[in-house]
């Protein structure tokens, strides 16, 4: 157990250093408004405040300590190169309010990645105020609100989606103003065409589709479905999370969608910060460039400028300024650095790995969906486990901390049961794939040999297993100072 | 190739492994005619040396470090060299969300501290680990008043910062929610107008302290308009440097408070990443958007902690979330825990004094230049609008050439003459001095 840094505070102490106030005024602000009691930050010193941090990183897993195959999540490792260009001052040190002619080269950066993520993508247009993949959902779901408020269609109401969706889809649709229709998967693990016809009419405002799917399915009828949705003037919109999959393989713009966001902290190999910092871009098709936030970056002759032309047809802002810049700044570096040999590698090689994983496990674990390849990750089961041992897809996954992996993705998406999602990336070796295999046939052992092991687990980590009904029933948000 | 592990002759085994002769038939769910034929168009790959020449060659296209008074929400304020370090540790900045504690306990617990912090700067009970900016957070407040009081309007002080009015615009238009701005008067929020707009059908209100012009605004006067109206919920957006010296919120028993964070311990960036708080009452808790991380137990009894209250998530909810965010800005959460701890709160009480009073030197000494003068009388905290002689454009061209960034052109709030000065404790008495000096040239040709 780490002492929280208020019980290493220690009255007078310092951990900085300050000049002199050179100037000399006093009385600037009336009595009324003063605080009426202290703050009571912490007093501690700078090497208090780095070991502190330090003992708290260690209970911390990432990439550099081991395999970390957070399904959906794309946990690649993050290039060194990028953080350490990224901190040149002449581009951290800028200031949002800084005239054009002062921040050219950000300008170029910021073209450049519109540029190349559309062409990846195989859509006219990008922006890249969204600051998540959720805000890249709701920019994407404000780009279909004005389409059909442009044409007249006042009865758009409808988004549709697959229950296998992400959690934000509906969530941002709902923020978006939308109703949200939820339609079944068949028993591929696809959408049921069947069940999206039923459900399409003309208030069908838009379609979202994660693809390849949160099974690591790519959805084959995909041209059957974005016919139907445009049959009605509904609009085709992709959610990016497993873009990883598709780079120099298949552009999303061409293949009936119409909208969609990018991950670059997925995707492109930004850091993912603990939970964010993240940058969600979202792609167009040409005639919805207009309804895009304010304002596009723009080159005219040798000149980068920001473009606020169409204001009258944007859906207004989801930033104040021009997004992550500085994520947005280590995803150019990434791209660049790949090139398009180096992005189609990436994703076959991640294909390469889950499907790799999948043969492997197949004995041990129960696959649904294993008579297709997966694409960049897939959904395995601990349905056979459940069933026979009583153990469940939470045990495995603590056990699987114990052997010193991050756990994949558990119980999503919501249609496998005790489903685990495993996405490997394609930064992880064979090596390192054939020990967590080995891991995981040796878990399904113990589930055999010694289900308590399993229930019991984690044992070998920071703190063992936590109580989080006990956090919400005795809610303790903050520490008493 | 970069970053890529496995190589041909691994691919090849792997591939026998699977099954498959060739990797293209691991493609057997996508219809050929979608699959490219061609490599897409991205220039060249860039080794490592040729990367960091490029962006050698493009940071010479921007210029920074210079005198800059540049502020409008986005604030230079010294970071400590220590929290970078901190930042650049893996186990923080190539972790993910906490979904496993087991394994996050050094993301938990930090946001555990924030959150701390947060409410101490505040004087609120709750904080969340932190949101996209403020402006969002802002935005997101209005939305949390929306469905608690069922209700249809938000009043906004239009002294608020106009860019947080168009995110919020673009928030909540899907809610069908009359957005009513009250009128500005000498740089404050106009009372007796606001008095007029709040009544039964009022979520809340929202004011900013200081407000966009710097001002500080009278809360406790704003405060007793909102709360008159039964259920009316008070969101304030603060400058947190400004909390050490200013009152908490909770003094003028605001609801909701949010801000912008990025002035604690993160670099300007451009404008981003930035860092959103959002804190509030425990009678509001379970309205709030984002994450939040309580202290809990293990099995063991050891005191540890998780993610919390995670009903009102998507991941849970889906579409009957309290918001639909779900990555945030930790790493940025993480630098302002940080920056709270090094400067502690004596610190962060300097930096606020030196922001204010430098700031009040400097405001003093524009004034006796000929043709300058305050535009408000309002007390102010870091940040003033001077009127100017000539077009604040023209002051602000004429000043870039000699490396000075004078402040923000007031023409884009539509107002003439006016330049908006932010100053922060990094500035010497010389830096102020030179601006006045140029201020004086500039405006004498």
């Amino acid at each position: 157990m780490s002492k929280t840094i208020f019980e290493i505070h220690s009255e007078g102490r310092k951990g900085y250093t300050f000049p002199k106030n050179d100037v000399n005024v006093k009385n600037c602000i009336p009595e009324k408004f003063k605080r009426a009691q202290d703050i009571k930050l912490p007093q501690v010193s700078e090497l208090d405040v780095m070991r502190h941090f330090i003992e708290l990183s260690d209970k911390n897993h990432c990439i550099e300590k081991g395999f970390y195959p957070l399904g959906s999540c794309t946990m690649k490792y993050n290039p060194k190169i990028s953080e350490t260009l990224a901190r040149n001052s002449a581009f951290n040190e800028l200031h949002p309010f800084q005239s054009e002619s002062t921040t050219q080269g950000a300008l170029e950066v910021m073209y450049e990645l519109q540029k190349d993520l559309a062409e990846i993508s195989g859509f006219a247009g990008v922006t890249l105020q969204p600051v998540a993949g959720a805000h890249g959902e709701f920019a994407g779901l404000k780009v279909i609100k004005a389409y059909h408020k442009l044409k007249g269609n006042t009865n758009k109401k409808k988004i549709i989606l697959p229950d296998s969706a992400h959690g934000t889809n509906p969530a941002s649709s709902v923020l978006a103003g939308f109703e949200v229709v939820e339609i079944r998967s068949n028993g591929k693990g696809l959408v049921d065409v069947d069940d999206l016809r039923a459900h399409v009419d003309e208030d069908t405002a838009g379609f979202m589709l994660t693809n390849p799917n949160t099974l690591g399915l790519f959805e084959t009828n995909i041209e059957e479905i974005a016919k139907i949705i445009h049959d009605v003037d509904g609009l085709m919109y992709m959610d990016g999370a497993n873009f990883n999959a598709l780079l120099g393989i298949v552009k999303p713009g061409e293949i009936g969608f119409d909208i969609m966001h990018y991950n670059l902290h997925k995707t492109f190999a930004t850091p993912h910060g603990g939970g964010g910092p993240g940058s969600g871009p979202i792609g167009v098709r040409k005639d919805l460039v207009k309804f895009l936030p304010t304002p596009q970056i723009a080159k005219k002759d040798d000149n980068y400028y920001l473009d606020y032309s169409h204001k009258d047809t944007s859906f207004g802002k989801v930033h104040p300024f021009f997004g992550n810049f500085g994520v947005n700044l280590r995803a150019y570096m990434y791209i660049k650095m790949l090139g398009a040999k180096g992005l189609k590698r990436a994703s076959e090689n991640a294909i390469i790995n889950a499907n790799y994983i999948q043969k492997k496990l197949e004995k041990y674990y129960s696959i649904p969906f294993k008579d297709q390849y997966c694409m960049h990750e897939f959904v395995a089961s601990g349905e056979w486990q459940k069933d026979k041992y009583g153990i469940k897809t939470l045990d495995i996954a603590k056990r699987i901390l114990d052997k010193g992996y991050h756990a994949p993705t558990i119980y999503f998406p919501l249609i496998v049961h005790e489903a685990m999602m495993i996405e490997p990336t394609e930064t992880e070796s064979m090596e390192t794939l054939d020990d967590f295999i080995a891991a995981m046939i040796e878990i399904a052992r113990e589930c055999e040999e010694d289900p308590e092991l399993l229930k019991n687990a984690p044992l070998n980590t920071p703190v063992r297993r936590v109580d989080d009904t006990l956090a919400v029933r005795q809610l303790d948000v903050k520490f008493i100072l | 190739m970069p970053f890529i592990s496995n190589t041909d002759s691994e691919r090849k085994k792997m591939l026998a492994d699977i099954g498959v002769k060739d990797f293209t038939e691991l493609l057997a769910n996508i219809p050929s005619k979608f699959q490219l034929k061609d490599p897409i168009a991205l220039d060249k790959a860039y080794s490592e040396m040729e990367i960091t020449h490029k962006i050698s060659e493009l940071a010479a296209k921007n210029r920074a470090n210079v005198n800059s008074f540049l502020g409008g929400g986005i604030y230079n304020h010294f970071i400590p060299a220590a929290v970078d370090h901190i930042l650049l540790r893996p186990e923080f900045h190539s972790s993910y969300t906490p979904y496993q504690a087991e394994v996050s306990q050094g993301t938990l617990q930090y946001t555990y501290e924030y959150q701390t912090m947060i409410c101490d700067l505040t004087g609120m009970d709750i904080s969340n680990a932190g949101m996209y900016d403020g402006a969002s957070a802002a935005a997101e407040a209005i939305l949390m008043a929306v469905r608690n009081t069922k209700r249809h309007k938000a009043v906004i002080a239009g002294t608020i910062n106009p860019l947080y009015l168009e995110v919020i615009k673009t928030y909540t238009d899907g809610v069908e929610l009359e957005l009513v701005t009250v009128p500005t008067k000498e740089g404050l929020i106009d009372l007796d107008k606001l008095k007029t707009v709040v009544d039964d059908e009022t979520a809340c209100v929202l004011l900013q302290t200081p407000n966009f012009f710097g001002n500080i605004e009278d809360a406790f006067a704003v405060e007793e308009i909102a709360h008159s109206v039964k259920k009316v919920l008070f969101i304030v957006a603060v400058d947190p440097i400004s909390l050490a010296l200013l009152n908490a919120p909770s003094e003028y028993k605001a609801d909701i408070v949010v801000g912008e964070g990025q002035a604690l311990g993160n670099a300007m960036n451009y404008g981003g990443p930035l860092l959103g708080f959002l804190a509030t009452t425990t009678k509001l808790a379970r309205k709030m958007p984002g994450r939040i991380v309580g202290a809990t137990l293990d099995v063991d009894g050891k005191r540890s902690y998780c993610l919390t209250l995670q009903a009102r998530e998507q991941h849970i909810r889906r579409a009957k979330a309290t918001s639909n965010i779900c990555s945030n800005q930790a790493l940025c959460s993480l630098a302002a825990t940080v920056y709270m701890c090094l400067m502690g709160k004596e610190g962060l009480k300097e930096v606020a004094d030196h922001s204010l009073t430098k700031a009040h030197y400097l405001a003093e000494e524009i004034s006796k230049i000929d043709g300058f003068s305050m535009a408000f009388k309002a007390p102010f905290f870091k940040e003033f609008v001077i009127n100017t002689p000539i077009p604040a454009n023209l002051i602000i061209n004429k000043l870039e050439s000699r490396n000075i960034f004078p402040g923000i052109d007031m023409k884009i709030v539509g107002l003439d003459n006016m330049l908006m000065i932010a100053v922060t404790e990094k500035k010497r008495k010389c830096d102020l001095d030179e601006l006045v000096s140029s201020l004086k040239e500039v405006a004498n040709v």
